[in-house]
């Protein structure tokens, strides 16, 4: 019964190494029960210190007003709502890995999901804090909610692209949240019943929800997984259509376009997946995970990063032949004086962004270089500079020059509390990232054996006798489960 | 709710090659399998167990169509009768601009609704002690217990299940309640699936 998927013998194993489960559960688990490195120490206290800062400059936002911000008269949305729809952007690798990734039955997502969603969580947490703060009076932020109240009551606007905002991104949220820990309810069940200290037991006991591993509480599972799966594939979807809409539902010129929800999805994508990249070097590096993460990951995911950047370039070009072909002057400005041209004001980040998520990318065509873990790691942090600065590009070279030339005011650039902000969100996203590595296991320990004997190395070999039977007779002992 | 104490035999494998002849043969022998643990969801054995299949999947879809009426008739409510806004001249009855909120809310009922359904089903929740049979389920072992009458010869199933391939066999007692779970209802009798 164990080779209930056949793999062929010319795909790559997904797990290095003759392991056996055992050796799995000791593999992932084992950073969990020893004691933090140093060099987790001082990550740790590095993030605690940049979220600290942003606790501070948020605090200085909330007591002077949002002109502690340099946003000025036309640019309402600067670094915060670019910061936003990065982290937003960053938070759609998670769901679509998971989900999508196992509606389509990839094997390899079993190595990163874990982390992945745990990623995706904390980036949402991040970008959410953007919009709340950027409300100026944050104790009037439950007027978001429709809830019946005394001023008529007044509802909120159903028809507004920012409260589909609301909904998506806290759907999502939920959503991604409850697909993470449900998949974890079982690897933490593995950690309790390993665990020695009375403090662990505890704790992993609470956290595991009393799993026992029982075959029906099995089966539910899985039918929980698969239906989450289908729910989060068009949810992963609609959450930055919804956002793109933000933007693509306006009249300024740059923004009014219907590309945006593919366009921005594919960005989103490619964004998430290079921050997979940058954590999962590190996370393989730091907890000797080599044998689950391998260059095979890696390289799956650098196919991905070479799809969805090159779908990014094509919109990019699209966008700048409509604005040519429409003949619309306001947009001709937009995408030709002040995104084209480049020795307007901000004709630098235009073509930055060009570098960065359209030509750099295409190195990835390249087998070699798609399985180099140094060009790997730099490229992830490139695309994500990258797509940093699409988002900057659409919110300030759109707004910085608007429809009354009197109001083009000054040069916008930060102040050192919006730049604080955006690092606080860095402390806030790798703390919890920092907490999560240590206490949870980064790798899905029950996926990981369900494909072991399917795709591991040292199961592989048994598999050429297989190979070599008479195919129908595989069919009949191995796939109906006929004795 | 407790209702005295019950004996089982408990017997582990370690590979699912040994496991799943073992587990019809069990059933065939006409011992009732209480449950088999195991530490990842091996597919099939829920069929070789003859346990019936999930509904779960339908309780979604009830969430997810509560989700959507919910949606589409509080909206339209808000803005067609209680508050009617004038947006520039627009229809009232927007329903293109309500989709989006509508299909967020489907997906979130439907997700909720299902977790809370599996955990309440699965009786899963912070605190909740169940009986574990063995610590090593969740980790390389399938551990199968079968439930035990005043009729059953303790020795002889675990003889039996010895030839079977289990690698530990022991005897176990364990309170009865919803704590041990109950599948006799989830369950069919060899004699009663088809092709017997």
């Amino acid at each position: 019964m164990s080779l209930l998927k056949y793999e062929s013998q010319l795909r790559e194993p997904l797990v290095d190494g003759d392991k056996d489960y055992h050796q799995v559960t000791e593999d992932i688990v084992r950073p969990i029960e020893a004691k933090p490195s140093r060099l987790w120490y001082i990550g740790f206290w590095i993030s605690v210190g940049l979220l600290l800062f942003g606790v501070y400059s948020i605090y200085r936002e909330v007591t002077y007003g949002v002109g502690q911000w340099n946003l000025n008269k036309t640019i309402g949305w600067g670094w915060d709502i670019t910061n936003f729809v990065w982290w937003v952007g960053i938070g759609h690798a998670g769901t679509l890995i998971s989900a999508i990734l196992l509606l389509f039955r990839q094997g390899w997502r079993t190595g990163v999901n874990r982390a992945a969603e745990a990623m995706t969580i904390f980036a949402v947490m991040c970008a959410g804090q953007f919009p709340i703060w950027h409300m100026g009076r944050v104790w009037m932020a439950f007027f978001v909610l429709p809830y019946p109240n005394t001023r008529g009551p007044l509802w909120v606007n159903f028809n507004s692209p920012l409260l589909w905002d609301v909904f998506a991104i806290s759907t999502y949220f939920t959503v991604s949240l409850l697909f993470w820990y449900s998949g974890l309810i079982p690897d933490l069940a593995t950690v309790r019943d390993r665990a020695k200290t009375k403090f662990r037991k505890l704790m992993y006991g609470v956290a595991s929800f009393g799993w026992t591993g029982s075959t029906k509480h099995w089966q539910r599972h899985e039918s929980l997984s698969l239906v989450l799966a289908g729910l989060s594939t068009p949810l992963v979807l609609s959450v930055h259509t919804i956002v793109s809409f933000d933007f693509a539902t306006s009249i300024v010129p740059g923004w009014h376009t219907t590309i945006f929800p593919p366009y921005f999805v594919a960005g989103a994508i490619f964004s998430g997946f290079a921050m997979v990249q940058t954590l999962m070097i590190i996370v393989r590096k730091v907890f000797n995970m080599q044998d689950y993460i391998t260059l095979g990951h890696i390289e799956a995911m650098n196919k991905v990063i070479v799809l969805t950047g090159s779908i990014v370039g094509c919109a990019y070009l699209t966008e700048l032949f409509i604005a040519w072909y429409g003949q619309n002057p306001y947009e001709l400005w937009a995408f030709f004086e002040n995104r084209g041209n480049l020795f307007s004001p901000y004709g630098w980040s235009y073509y930055l962004m060009m570098f960065c998520n359209v030509v750099s990318p295409q190195l990835f065509w390249s087998r070699k270089l798609r399985r180099n873990i140094t060009v790997t790691f730099f490229m992830s942090i490139i695309v994500n500079i990258g797509m940093w600065f699409e988002r900057f590009v659409i919110i300030v070279t759109s707004t910085y020059r608007d429809f009354l030339p009197s109001s083009w005011s000054t040069y916008y650039s930060p102040t050192i509390w919006e730049i604080g902000f955006y690092l606080g969100t860095f402390g806030l996203f790798f703390t919890c990232f920092f907490l999560f590595a240590k206490y949870m296991p980064v790798i899905a320990i029950a996926e990981i054996k369900s494909i072991l004997k399917t795709t591991g190395e040292g199961y592989k070999a048994k598999m050429t006798d297989v190979e070599k039977a008479d195919a129908e007779k595989f069919y009949i002992e191995e796939v109906t489960h006929a004795h | 709710m407790a209702g005295g104490i019950k004996k089982f035999v408990v017997a582990c494998f370690d590979d699912e090659k040994t496991l799943f002849p073992a587990v019809k043969n069990v059933r065939k022998q006409g011992y009732k399998i209480h449950d088999v643990y195991t530490p990842f969801p091996v597919h099939g054995l829920d069929h070789a167990m003859g346990i019936r299949e999930t509904s779960l999947h339908t309780a979604g879809f009830i969430y997810a169509i509560t989700g959507t009426t919910t949606a589409l008739t509080f909206i339209s409510w808000v803005l067609t009768k209680d508050w009617p806004l004038n947006i520039g001249g627009k229809p009232h009855f927007a329903l293109p601009a309500w989709i989006p909120i509508t299909f967020e809310l489907t997906v979130l009922f439907s997700a909720v609704g299902m977790v809370l359904t599996f955990c309440y089903l699965c009786n899963l929740a912070p605190f909740v002690k169940k009986h574990h049979f063995h610590p090593r389920a969740t980790d390389d072992l399938f551990v199968m217990a079968i439930e035990c009458t005043d009729k059953t010869n303790d020795a002889e199933v675990e003889g039996f299940l010895k030839s079977a391939g289990a690698v530990e066999t022991k005897i176990e007692s364990a309170e009865t309640g919803w704590w041990i779970g109950r599948y006799d209802r989830e369950q069919k009798l060899y004699k009663e699936e088809k092709g017997y």
